[in-house]
């Protein structure tokens, strides 16, 4: 908040003068506005990139022609035709969970942005209890989606609601034991705090230290989950469920869930970015260019394993999680508790 | 206990090849063709659009016949014996004057039937593909040059037929 409120003081030259309330909340709108632009922003670029990796995967071209080069336009294009479609509300539908749902969900996911540590200074609220907020905000996500699963009043939409709650909350909890591993070394749970213990060098961060190095794919496994992306799609699985939770829904409603989707995408590895690959630690570039470059890696890794691996049955997908990722997660936190035991010796 | 290990490992290691893949398939170049700009060359004896070069045309209506869809209509005049008289490019004499010949595109089934009995060559298939139009009356390619007297029975393509 104070690096918003600098920015003011700097560029606004009667800031001072401002009534408190005004001066209090014109930082966090700001903040908010930044979050909201790259929210919004970030899905264009991610679709495009999305469409172009598959395609290349695939040996195809992807979109090329809306905007000249290699149809970079092409999302835009698509945005705009998805706000000028119709709204189709089903009949019957549950009206007020069915609008909700879509807000809920974005929400969830635009909320956890606040928390993100671009750099030393950019961080548009620096919580003390920071990676908590985001493991509890981002499960907001889940009402929303049983929310649209349910008021849409469609059998296809129920079981891809069901089987949403039922994959995201299973696989939260490898997640977030792995987030302990790297909680447990740091003492904090602050963002920033977390990105400060990794500095000096590449080999400070924690991807490159024993035990969380396999807290990263435990991690990594867990949010590629709960972001519902290929091979965890099974909530949206279009050759059972027609498209999941989000059947019925068509036009802006519709981009909403699309929106939320990728912005959690990047939400989940700028996490992953902030706890294993030391944020916005980096040499020569600042800050923000090297932690969104970090993330964008990891989103393009999240794209790579969704055109590579095929879909989970759903009994497949509750082994992995409990019977696989769990034992290994508790065997880690149980490591990081020893060494830190060790190291720093008992409280 | 063992298979339980293994099994993760197998599943890590058939990951990595299937990323690996999927890398190279990342690099190797994209097989689609970008249409309007680059066009594959039509194989020899591609059989799209019909063409009739009337001049050669000795209306012996065994295109007619031979059309299982019936989309060739074609009207015949007797010349008058006194006029010159007039020969095909390879020599046949032609003893009728076609007044009438059209082909109705939207509904050849592009089979090539025509073109075998066809005694002068005149009636062949063309690599032309790109024949899109905006009205099926538009698909009715008249290739005869004088407007004949009478025409042929159903010479004009009804917009709704079944």
């Amino acid at each position: 908040m104070n690096f918003f409120r600098e920015i003011l003081l700097e560029q606004l030259p009667g800031f001072r003068e401002f009534p408190s309330i005004v001066q209090t909340f014109l930082p966090m709108l700001l903040g908010c506005l930044v979050c909201l632009a790259l929210v919004a922003l970030f899905p264009l670029i991610a679709v495009w990139l999305e469409r172009k990796v598959s395609a290349h995967m695939q040996d195809r071209l992807g979109p090329m022609r809306v905007g000249g080069w290699h149809g970079w336009a092409q999302t835009i294009a698509d945005g705009v035709k998805l706000l000028t479609k119709e709204d189709i509300i089903p009949k019957g539908a549950d009206k007020l969970l069915f609008k909700l749902a879509p807000l809920v969900v974005f929400v969830g996911g635009f909320a956890a942005f606040v928390v993100l540590p671009f750099s030393d200074q950019f961080i548009v609220s620096d919580l003390n209890i920071g990676i908590l907020y985001v493991v509890a905000i981002s499960s907001l996500g889940v009402v929303g989606v049983i929310m649209a699963g349910w008021a849409s009043n469609n059998k296809y939409a129920l079981f891809g609601g069901m089987r949403a709650a039922a994959q995201i909350v299973s696989y939260e909890i490898p997640t977030v034991l792995a987030i302990l591993t790297v909680v447990i070394p740091v003492g904090s749970l602050s963002m920033q705090e977390i990105v400060k213990a990794q500095a000096g060098g590449v080999l400070n961060w924690f991807i490159f230290q024993p035990v969380t190095f396999f807290a990263f794919f435990i991690f990594y496994i867990g949010t590629l989950a709960e972001v519902n992306r290929t091979p965890f799609d099974i909530p949206e699985a279009e050759s059972e469920l027609v498209a999941g939770y989000h059947t019925e829904y068509s036009g802006m409603r519709f981009a909403f869930f699309f929106l939320a989707e990728y912005a959690n995408m990047f939400l989940v590895s700028a996490i992953a970015v902030t706890l294993f690959l030391g944020g916005w630690h980096g040499p020569w570039l600042p800050g923000p260019v090297w932690f969104i470059f970090k993330s964008m890696c990891l989103v393009f890794l999240q794209m790579w394993l969704r055109w590579t691996l095929p879909r989970l049955r759903v009994d497949q997908l509750m082994y992995v999680s409990w019977k696989v990722l769990l034992p290994i997660a508790f065997v880690l936190v149980l490591a990081a508790g020893t060494i830190a035991l060790i190291t720093e010796g008992p409280a | 206990m063992k298979k339980y290990f293994l099994d993760i490992f197998e599943s890590i290691r058939t990951i990595l090849i299937g990323l690996k893949i999927t890398w190279s398939h990342l690099f190797t170049r994209a097989c689609t063709v970008q249409y309007p700009e680059v066009k594959w060359e039509l194989p020899e004896r591609s059989r799209m659009r019909l063409f009739n070069k009337i001049e050669d045309c000795i209306g012996c209506g065994q295109c007619v016949r031979a059309c299982p869809v019936d989309c060739i209509y074609m009207t015949t005049e007797k010349r008058n014996k006194e006029e010159d008289p007039w020969f095909a490019s390879d020599g046949t004499p032609i003893k009728l004057k076609v007044t009438q010949f059209d082909i109705d595109m939207s509904l050849c089934c592009y089979c090539n039937l025509c073109t075998y009995p066809c005694p002068t060559h005149c009636l062949v298939m063309t690599p032309e593909y790109e024949f899109a139009v905006h009205t099926k009356k538009d698909f009715l390619y008249r290739f005869a040059k004088e407007e004949p007297s009478v025409m042929s029975d159903p010479a004009t393509p009804q917009p709704t037929s079944n």
